[in-house]
């Protein structure tokens, strides 16, 4: 493991070893009602400079991901039961929860939904961003603020100079998510870890807001996984993506490959329930039901009682991540009926 | 899509809500802070306009003082010809029969401690007129399968529903009063993608079927695109466009419905670039 910026490192090209490796991660929660698997031998690599996305809706798992590489998993109801999450050479799986934490708070960041909740309301942001360097790089008051005030600015806080006095609540919501990137970044982490980071936040925020990640990206050459719920985002921000369902990755591949031949009856499905030109005045196509409880999952594949494609085979077996037959590698559904899906597009 | 033949069902006209802001020590007001101001459209039978912007621009202000929850500083509000502006919490009362509601979270705006029959019978017990007592059940569970939940659920409670099934008892709750408009606040922000399209299909067949007229509210442009006949772009209180819904999607005037429509994240952004491609530049847009 090298605490040395890129450069130094062989691993330049971003087509090389993967930075992070989630293999056959499961996780399982333990409520009053019984042993609920959030997580159902989840797999993806992330490279140095990439963005993956993780797509799913509420309670499919994606945020449960986050947690469990950042070791944030709700103790005692949450832990890994399987699998290794791989980052540079070490197993964060295994490894023992302060480990995980002290290389989280330098290497591996993470940016929330909701900016007020993660500042603290008593302390000027000046004095929160200065933090991580005085802790952990054991920078003098007056050097750490003048790095403060740089990240400051970098985010595009406008007149950081004073504004670096203000407290969290005196910001808006876009200004204090940019605070929040401004903390995650100051460290100049590998990977980025963005749940949800827009999703609090008007559009025109939003498009700021990432289009600063993407700048940010550029110039650090970081890794990123952004989970998100919304399609465009998603579209807009990766180019490579995992498209959850009830725990498991359900489909994954290149955005724009899934987005024009979804290989997954429920990414087809997502893609055609929302409003688009083709719809207006017309009716959409919703998918029918509900998520379902991951207490009392269907048998066979999750999605069968929603999937309109749904034989014998689906409600018996748990379909496995494939390549559908003569489509090029990379592109992956869990369907049996994959072909039959990507005929019908 | 009907004409504005009739009078409008509902009329706003140059709404202002401004909410005061109060001294610490003696609640006198000192100053007041303007959250909608020259607000002005109509809604007619069967007809969904829509309201957006983004947060803070006064648009759920704008649905509070047509259902009477805040009392508007200037304007008029009319409905079916009727001057409503100033009526009392007990005049409203024969209002808001007419004019319903459907909230943003169905989590938090159900009873908790009551079942699905009783919420929904909910406005029965005010409006003694419209549902004999011994009817309730039996007209609950009617509504209970019009908006797509299983009749034979009556007697749980909110929390063994989800998301979705929660904002079809919100719309049932809606619907028994037999209004003439619902203001839809938020309606499906808080919902699943996957399920938000089963609720907006809900809402045009039930205005198909009953002539309902919407107030929809939403920040998603393409939610409020794909239902709204009119719409009211606000900005700080102010609109700053109306008019047909789909022209002005197709060709916003304004500066801020520009960006704000430019803001929207595409789901398939390579579509525009392969057009964009097509067509060199320097070519007058078609």
């Amino acid at each position: 493991m090298t605490k040395t910026q890129p450069g130094t490192a062989p691993s330049a090209s971003p087509t090389d070893a993967p930075l992070l490796s989630v293999q056959d991660l499961t996780v399982e929660f333990s409520t009053a009602a019984g042993v609920a698997r959030a997580l159902r031998n989840v797999s993806f690599d992330v490279r140095a400079g990439e963005t993956l996305a993780v797509l799913g809706e509420s309670g499919c798992g994606k945020s449960t991901i986050a947690q469990s590489i950042m070791a944030l998993l709700p103790k005692p109801a949450g832990s890994i039961v399987g699998g290794k999450i791989l980052y540079g050479g070490r197993d964060l799986a295994a490894e023992r929860i302060p480990a995980v934490r002290e290389l989280c708070g330098t290497e591996i960041a993470m940016i929330f939904q909701d900016p007020l909740s993660s500042l603290n309301p008593v302390f000027r942001v000046g004095a929160q961003l200065a933090e991580p360097f005085r802790r952990r790089l054991g920078m003098g008051r007056r050097e750490a603020w003048a790095k403060s005030l740089e990240l400051l600015k970098r985010v595009g806080i406008p007149d950081a100079e004073t504004r670096i006095r203000d407290y969290p609540h005196q910001f808006s919501g876009g200004q204090r998510q940019r605070i929040m990137i401004a903390m995650a970044l100051a460290l100049k982490p590998k990977l980025l870890i963005a749940d949800e980071p827009t999703t609090a936040l008007d559009v025109t925020i939003q498009k700021q807001v990432l289009s600063l990640l993407a700048d940010l990206q550029a110039e650090t050459g970081m890794a990123m996984i952004l989970i998100s719920h919304d399609l465009g985002v998603v579209a807009d921000v990766a180019t490579r993506a995992a498209i959850m369902y009830a725990g498991r990755i359900v489909e994954t591949g290149a955005v724009r490959d899934m987005y024009d031949h979804p290989a997954h009856p429920y990414t087809k499905g997502l893609l055609e329930s929302i409003p688009s030109q083709t719809s207006i005045g017309g009716r959409l196509k919703p998918i029918v039901g509900s998520p379902p409880n991951l207490l009392d999952l269907p048998s066979g594949c999750a999605f069968n009682p929603r999937c309109p494609f749904a034989t014998d085979l689906c409600r018996e077996q748990v379909p496995a991540l494939r390549t559908p037959t003569t489509w090029p590698a990379g592109h992956e559904a869990a369907c049996h009926l994959s072909e039959e899906v990507l005929t019908h597009a | 899509m009907p004409e504005a033949k009739s009078a409008p069902l509902l009329r706003v006209a140059h709404l202002k809500v401004a909410y005061p802001i109060r001294s610490s020590l003696l609640q006198r007001q000192i100053s007041a802070n303007v959250a909608v101001s020259d607000v002005t459209f109509d809604i007619n039978p069967g007809e969904t306009v829509g309201l957006v912007g983004e947060s803070g621009s006064g648009k759920s202000t704008v649905a509070r003082a047509v259902i009477g929850l805040v009392k508007p500083d200037d304007g008029v509000i009319e409905f079916e010809g009727r001057n409503i502006t100033g009526y009392s919490r007990k005049q409203f009362k024969s209002v808001r029969r007419e004019m319903q509601m459907v909230f943003q979270d169905p989590y938090a705006s159900l009873n908790p401690r009551l079942t699905v029959r009783d919420l929904i019978a909910e406005g029965w017990r005010v409006h003694r007129d419209i549902v004999p007592r011994d009817r309730w059940t039996a007209e609950a569970k009617k509504l209970m399968d019009r908006v797509g939940l299983n009749p034979d659920y009556s007697d749980r409670y909110p929390h063994q529903f989800s998301g979705g099934q929660r904002q079809r008892i919100g719309i049932a709750r809606a619907l028994a009063l037999r209004p003439k408009v619902i203001i839809c606040d938020e309606p499906v922000s808080a919902l699943d993608v996957s399920v938000q399209a089963q609720v907006l299909n809900l809402l045009d067949d039930l205005q198909e079927e009953l002539g309902l007229a919407y107030l929809f509210i939403s920040h998603d442009l393409s939610v409020i695109e794909h239902l709204c006949d009119r719409v009211l772009v606000l900005h700080h209180g102010h609109v700053v466009e109306q008019g047909n819904a789909r022209e002005i999607f197709e060709r916003p005037r304004h500066e801020y419905t520009k960006a704000l429509l430019a803001a929207v994240p595409v789901v398939r952004p390579w579509l525009d670039q392969a057009d964009e491609g097509r067509h060199p530049t320097g070519e007058p847009a078609a």
